[in-house]
């Protein structure tokens, strides 16, 4: 199956340096919390902008849900902050 | 009878309240969130998840029109970099009176605060700083839940 896209928004962007990237697609059943952790031993960019998971909200498939979520088939799966629009 | 613009480009509040005029209702509601030059404030920078914000301001709009009986519905957000004044977003409700259209102004605007994907990162002379969210804005949108 396909890689996984992961797109970031706001600091998560700036911290990585980047606004998408490419992962080797996780089993289906592995969180997006369990993902973000293992970005997060990569160490620098990854490592500042997942070092507090509960500063972070997440999409999958353009659909915001809870980071304990399965990544399951999804295509694409947005890491960001909690949103300050309007 | 719904519409949503997600757009770089400043929009005419005046326009937007007439079409709702239109729509054959005894009540026309509207916000117009506007950039505050506080703190030395120099612009504000919206970014948003291009792939996804139609959709979920669309499925914001879809919950009003459930809960409320209205004739029309326009909202409009900007993204992109606007200074001091400039307006940044527009919801205007309409229905044959005035309490659907007050609530669901207020429903529509508390909701795009804390379920639409926007980021305010604000601009200062010396820095820029990302806006954190404010845990009474969630509030106000999961106060519509009860």
């Amino acid at each position: 199956m396909a890689d996984l896209t992961l797109v970031y928004f706001a600091w998560v962007r700036e911290a990585i340096g980047r606004d998408e990237e490419q992962v080797a697609r996780p089993a289906p059943d592995v969180t997006i919390g369990a993902l973000i952790a293992t970005l997060a031993a990569r160490g620098g960019g990854h490592g500042e902008a997942f070092a507090r998971p509960e500063k972070l909200r997440a999409a999958l498939d353009q659909r915001f849900v809870p980071l304990d979520s399965a990544i399951g088939e999804a295509k694409e799966l947005a890491i960001f902050p909690p949103v300050t629009g309007g | 009878m719904s519409r949503v613009s997600i757009q770089a480009e400043d929009f005419d509040p005046a326009a937007e309240l007439a079409a709702l005029e239109a729509s054959g209702g005894g009540g026309v509601a509207s916000f117009t969130g506007i950039v505050r030059g506080e703190g030395g404030l120099v612009a504000l920078e919206l970014e948003h998840y291009p792939a996804m914000t139609t959709a979920q301001v669309e499925r914001i709009v879809g919950q009003a029109l459930d809960r409320w009986p209205l004739l029309g519905v326009r909202v409009i957000h900007r993204h992109g970099r606007l200074e001091p004044g400039e307006r940044i977003v527009f919801v205007g409700t309409a229905s044959r009176h005035r309490t659907a259209a007050l609530e669901a102004c207020a429903f529509l605007i508390d909701w795009l605060k804390s379920e639409a994907p926007f980021w305010k990162k604000e601009h200062f002379a010396d820095r820029t700083q990302w806006v954190e969210a404010r845990a009474e804005d969630d509030a106000k949108a999961e106060s519509w839940k009860r």
